[in-house]
């Protein structure tokens, strides 16, 4: 599997570290409730087809990226930078 | 169907033809009081002890598939008890005094083999680790001891004690761990789930969770409406999805978990061997293969083959470890998809929903666990309370924080065990 990094171009996977499903960018405020923080934290929709989650460029620029992947296949739909989609 | 001598002896001269199936293959009736989700080893073992232990019998295991064609079909067999934290540690006791009763149980021949497990020592800090949690087994009831280098040398003469990365300190000795021939476990138990008047009802897959104010009223399946009493979600590997037809989201994250055999061999690892530094183990089949693995590929994943870079990682360990390794061919390599957790442990416990069960997360320990899981899950069905030793492995521990069970003491958080 190879990832395109858009500062780097295309990278084996060797070089990026798997943070998780995406909902991690979307961190709930810190007074949100139990409730929030517990789908936050913990409770995942875990689909078995295209799921958008974090990488980060570990041993190229660092940078973290937001990849829609097909866990079935490990087709990649998308790779950009959570930089720019958070904001 | 049953074996003897003789039996085999017959057909062995009259050309095997009267050899019949193991169970039945029946139509499914339109209500029963426990629906299972999921027909593999641990679904078939909650049957076997729902009618056994509880004479439940009106009961139907419902596979997509064919019985045992999951995980417990594609695991590398080796059953042992040395956990550490409450919790684990007497469920795991629990399991493994069923596994040294089982044959008798089933009276099947799942081939079950203590021949000791050796958890091998890297260095001091490693050694003072494996002293705790030798004497924590020790305190469950269990065994655990300590070797030294010439303990370790004598019993495993052929590892290379002198790597330059991580020299052979020593070891934990847990004797009654060992294998057991993953296929004729889910056999065994659904041969006597059926005989007890279970339906085990395959090719037929469940494609909503019928739930009525809260309370769940059966299931749609591909072969009709099912009504049930009960259900349970027994369908690691699946887990999300299942629970997605009731409405659940469930803490889990899905992880493929790559395994390796080789070609046949003379025997010449007799126990299982397990290299942390490495994240390998290795033991050797009935048949002579070289059964071994590593870590998760480190992504989720419902692919059930893995990716190059551990393929690389674990062959590494292999020669490292055993470097004799090297002559021999690897025949095959799979993979598991497994059902991570946040902390690492199961989880097996009511629902919010009225009559319907979970049993899922099993990350990459499932096997070992099969009857006790089946056992304990049955008795949750059955009772509507936990068995004593489930009474921590809750569903909502991790949003409580109450009761969390991190084995390696990573962090309860997804990607970390």
């Amino acid at each position: 599997m190879r990832l395109r990094c858009p500062i780097c171009g295309e990278r084996d996977r060797r070089e990026f570290y798997y943070q998780g499903a995406a909902v991690m960018l979307d961190r709930p405020a810190p007074d949100a409730g139990e409730a929030a923080w517990d789908n936050y934290l913990h409770l995942r929709e875990n689909p078995a087809g295209d799921l958008e989650e974090v990488w980060s460029h570990d041993a190229g620029c660092g940078a973290w990226l937001k990849v829609t992947r097909n866990v079935s296949t490990h087709e990649i739909k998308s790779v950009e930078l959570a930089r720019e989609v958070k904001q | 169907m049953r074996f003897s001598g003789l039996k085999v002896l017959t057909e062995g001269l009259t050309g095997n033809k009267g050899w019949g199936p193991h169970w039945r293959n029946p139509e499914p009736k339109p209500e029963y009081d426990i629906v299972l989700i999921g027909g593999g080893g641990h679904g078939l073992a909650t049957a076997h002890y729902l009618a056994k232990e509880h004479g439940l019998t009106n009961v139907a295991v419902l596979e997509k598939g064919y019985l045992g064609g999951g995980n417990v079909g594609r695991n590398t067999t080796i059953v042992r008890a040395n956990y550490m934290l409450p919790g684990n540690s007497e469920f795991y006791s629990h399991s493994l005094k069923l596994w040294e009763g089982l044959e008798e149980d089933l009276n099947y021949n799942v081939m079950h083999s203590q021949r000791g497990i050796i958890n091998l020592v890297h260095s001091d800090g490693q050694r003072d680790a494996f002293v705790r949690r030798a004497n924590s087994m020790c305190g469950q009831g269990d065994d655990g001891a300590m070797l030294d280098r010439a303990g370790v040398e004598k019993l495993l003469p052929f590892l290379d004690f002198e790597q330059t990365r991580f020299p052979i300190y020593g070891g934990l000795y847990h004797k009654r761990g060992g294998t057991a021939r993953h296929d004729a476990v889910a056999w065994g138990f659904a041969r006597s789930a059926s005989d007890r008047g279970v339906d085990l009802i395959q090719q037929c897959e469940v494609t909503g969770i019928h739930v009525e104010n809260g309370v769940v009223k059966g299931v749609q399946t591909t072969k009709g409406p099912i009504r049930a009493k009960k259900v349970g979600m027994v369908a690691a590997g699946r887990s999300s999805q299942v629970a997605a037809m009731a409405g659940m989201r469930l803490p889990i994250e899905s992880h493929v978990l790559q395994a390796f055999v080789t070609e046949g061999l003379k025997p010449c690892i007799d126990h299982v061997i397990t290299y942390g530094m490495g994240h390998f183990y290795i033991s050797q089949s009935d048949k002579g293969g070289l059964v071994f693995g590593g870590d998760l590929d480190m992504y989720a994943s419902y692919a059930s083959r893995g990716n190059l870079p551990l393929v690389e990682h674990v062959a590494e360990a292999a020669m490292t470890l055993m470097p004799a390794i090297g002559k021999a061919k690897v025949l095959r390599s799979w993979g598991g998809v497994m059902d991570m957790s946040p902390d690492g442990s199961f989880i097996i416990d009511k629902t919010d929903i009225d009559g319907l069960f979970v049993n899922c997360g099993w990350c990459y320990g499932g096997f070992k666990a099969t009857p006790a899981s089946g056992h304990t899950f049955a008795h949750l069905l059955a009772t509507g309370n936990p068995h004593p030793t489930t009474v921590r492995h809750r569903l909502d521990r991790f949003r409580t924080g109450r009761g969390i069970m991190d084995e390696e003491a990573t962090g309860s958080q997804h990607n970390l065990h």
